[in-house]
């Protein structure tokens, strides 16, 4: 179907034929004519943030808790650039988000006008592509193409760059077509895996002695289904399985098979397991540096199975024997087919024994802290923050930092797309506009921020939007008044020189809340924290929470960095020597 | 395998390329021809700090908008591999052909590659003539003169190239100026 309109009109139409129903947004000069349908129609709710890199994020918290892609519409210049962080966030964590750019005139570009900036040129390395759009007739094409691209294959963010004399100019509108993989003249990720590569893996899983399932971002991003598929496998096969930070919920933290998170801060056990494995099943993952650990000894007597959507994440760090590229969904619906028609069973023997020594390595008790009466450990706040939501439809975003380790080390996962956190790029001040964007999209839900007391300051003006909109998000800070994950390895790697990593004259958090119309709660004894978090739940406004917690508590287990999954460095051996030791000076010059 | 034969690798931080020893690849890659689509190749190589030891584009089928960019790069194959697979990745990107494994499977050498360059050289008297000599046995021609100095025009693999390049210069090499590698397989078939 065509008509006739202009670009501004296109782009609400084409939102609304995506079936997009809310944008994240910030008004400017440049994407005013788009501002002006959008006060005129229904059925697009429009999020003002106080901030763009607010909205990045806030869509990314909309599309990880949806699996639908995030939107957000902002200026040229200066708007454009506020968005390059969140950006790059969904870009390494695989995110589909639609971002709109106002552009100044056609005639003006290049001319250094007046906000502008060459937006395109600055985002083509933190999308996964762009569009400068200078033709009316190409843009309704485009913003189908860019929700294609966004959301096709391995995920990631786009951007579409409007130029305001094309929002202003008429032309004719075409609505999306009905199969965009088929009609892309170049973009047509595989989602099949080969059939012959699924039944090699299968006949190598049955054979394996030490197996584990170590997973990732791909299986969420893949969907319910995939998920579903993955707890099957695991059912039939009964492998242990382990994930990365972006997988968590993947598998229910209750299942039997679970053995926690791998990688850095992950558990002794998935570490061991990893370390000892004779056939690695990688499912939608990509052997990330916080993963591997020193690569030289990772598994290192493992036939690594590798199954990913994306060629590029093949061998590109770690050489595997079979790669299987494809949809995770597709693949692992593939695998238990053949796992089942040909009635492959592990080798109960082997199994048996391998269940052994993973029963031995989990009595280390690796999680393990020292609990205190007076005074509020980190871990123990995030286990009664657990304790008291796991039973409601609750989604959790972090910030980065000691605290998101505890809460993907204690929070336990058993659903998916419920666990928002930034993981490639590491970007503070995450959490509160991605518990926005999930409460935007989830109103009944309980939307948990937790944060620490530095990263919440990075974006803490998203509080008005919260307030504004009606979003009662709960911000649960775990005040140390320390950058804690900063002071830790100026502990570990600096001579514990405390080097700025101590922050003085931080806001009364609790005024804050009020000064922004919101509740402040301040916890500081253990006995207190399960009124005060269950009268945080029961409030329906926006919360600032500061929990004031042990200032020195350290984030372990822990892989000192350019070690090996087998050389933990474990909580009850994490005295002072240890710690000052723990990185040799090779490690040092590395991190 | 596994990664044990990789023991300088101390650390995550360091990509396990050291027990591999470098090869130069030549690439074909086939894209739509349309605004950026060389900045976000280039800026793949940048970015990820591959090398470019060549490269030349243009527009090859106009009517479908089509351009072919030939890239010769050099890296381990873990490295080769990926540069392949990351430029594969890419919206605007058609196919990606590793001409020189395509060779290799044919049992060839080398795919067919060729370069030109231009090649100016200023001077009298016998240099002069010494010049004009080397050029005809390289089969280079003369497109401008003057009777001080030669333009020559030369056709050839790179070897050769830098070969005739490098006998000029005591003869009064002035400038060059170079294409880059155009690479297309031997045998019948197209990409």
């Amino acid at each position: 179907m065509t008509r006739e309109m202009t670009g501004a009109e296109m782009v609400i139409q084409a939102l609304k034929d995506q079936g997009v129903d809310t944008v994240f947004g910030y008004p400017g000069g440049a994407v005013l004519p788009i501002y002006d349908e959008i006060i005129q129609q229904e059925g697009l709710e429009h999020i003002l943030v106080r901030h763009e890199q607010g909205a990045g994020h806030a869509a990314e918290g909309y599309a990880r808790s949806t699996g639908k892609p995030g939107v957000a519409l902002v200026t040229s210049g200066p708007g454009a650039t506020n968005m390059v962080t969140a950006l790059t966030d969904a870009m390494l964590d695989s995110i589909p988000l639609v971002c709109l750019t106002g552009q100044v005139p056609t005639h003006l570009i290049g001319n250094d006008a007046f906000q502008e900036c060459d937006t395109v040129g600055i985002t083509r390395p933190c999308t996964k592509h762009n569009w400068l759009v200078r033709d009316v007739d190409d843009l309704a094409r485009v913003l189908h193409e860019a929700f294609y691209v966004a959301t096709s294959g391995r995920p990631g963010p786009v951007v579409v760059d409007i130029p305001k004399d094309v929002q202003f100019a008429t032309g004719t509108y075409q609505g999306p077509t009905s199969n965009p993989s088929a009609s892309h003249k170049s973009y047509r990720p595989q989602v099949k895996g080969d059939a012959q590569a699924i039944r090699i893996a299968a006949d190598l899983m049955s054979k394996a002695k030490k197996p584990v399932l170590y997973t990732g971002g791909g299986v969420i991003n893949s969907g319910p289904q995939a998920c579903q598929l993955l707890r099957e496998l695991v059912q039939l096969t009964g492998f242990p399985i382990t994930s990365t930070l972006m997988g968590l919920g993947a598998y229910p933290a209750s299942g039997d098979n679970w053995l926690g998170m791998l990688g850095m801060h992950g558990t002794y056990e998935a570490n061991m397991v990893m370390h000892d494995c004779d056939v690695m099943v990688c499912v939608g993952a990509r052997f990330d540096d916080r993963i591997t650990g020193r690569i030289d000894a990772f598994a290192p007597n493992a036939t690594k199975i590798h199954i990913d959507i994306d060629p590029s994440s093949i061998n590109k760090t770690v050489k595997v024997d079979l790669p299987i590229i494809g949809d995770v969904g597709h693949v692992l619906e593939d695998l238990v087919r053949i796992w089942r028609s040909s009635s492959l069973k592990a080798d109960p023997a082997a199994m048996k024994d391998w269940w052994k020594q993973i029963d031995v390595w989990r009595a280390r008790n690796s999680l393990a802290y020292r609990p205190n009466e007076d005074i509020i450990m980190p871990q123990y706040a995030i286990q009664r923050l657990y304790e008291l939501t796991k039973d409601r439809e609750t989604y959790i975003s972090t910030e980065v930092g000691q605290h998101q380790m505890w809460a993907a080390q204690f929070y336990g996962f058993e659903e998916p797309n419920r666990w928002l956190t930034s993981g490639g790029l590491g970007t503070m001040g995450y959490g509160l506009p991605a518990a926005i964007g999930a409460q935007v999209a989830h109103r009944d839900a309980l939307c948990v921020d937790i944060a620490g007391d530095a990263s919440i300051l990075m974006n803490i003006q998203e509080m008005s939007t919260a307030v504004q909109f009606g979003l009662p998000v709960k911000v649960f800070i775990l005040n140390n008044q320390y950058m804690g994950m900063v002071r830790q390895w100026q502990q570990l790697l600096h001579g514990n020189r405390l080097s700025h990593s101590y922050t003085d004259s931080l806001p009364d958090f609790v005024k804050l809340a009020e000064a922004y119309g919101g509740v402040g709660f301040r916890v500081e004894k253990p006995g207190d924290l399960d009124g005060a978090i269950e009268e945080m739940i029961s409030i329906d406004k926006p919360v600032l929470f500061d929990c004031r917690v042990a200032n020195l508590a350290n984030c372990f287990p822990m892989i000192p960095s350019g070690k090996a999954h087998n050389e933990m460095l474990l909580p009850d051996e994490a005295n002072d020597e240890a710690v000052a030791n723990a990185i040799s000076s090779e490690g040092k010059a590395l991190v | 395998m596994n990664a044990q034969n990789n023991p300088s690798a101390l650390s995550a931080y360091f990509m396990a390329e050291v027990s591999d020893k470098n090869e130069t690849h030549t690439l074909s890659v086939l894209v739509d021809n349309e605004p950026g689509v060389l900045a976000r190749v280039i800026g793949l190589f940048s970015g990820r700090g591959y090398n470019i030891d060549s490269l030349t584009v243009s527009e090859t089928e106009h009517e479908k908008h089509l351009s072919r960019i030939t890239i010769v790069t050099t890296g381990t194959p873990m490295v080769i591999e990926q540069i392949r697979h990351q430029l594969d990745r890419l919206v605007p990107v058609h196919r990606v052909t590793d001409l020189t494994v395509e060779a290799q499977l044919a049992s060839q050498d080398k795919p067919l590659e060729r370069e030109l360059a231009l090649v100016k050289v200023a001077g009298t008297g016998e240099k002069r003539l010494e010049a004009l000599r080397l050029g005809d046995a390289f089969r280079a021609t003369v497109i401008d003169a003057t009777t001080e100095h030669f333009v020559f025009e030369i056709t050839g693999r790179t070897s050769k190239i830098e070969q005739f390049i490098s006998i000029m210069k005591p003869l009064g090499l002035v400038e060059v100026s170079r294409t880059g590698v155009a690479a297309v397989q031997r045998g019948p078939e197209g990409l």
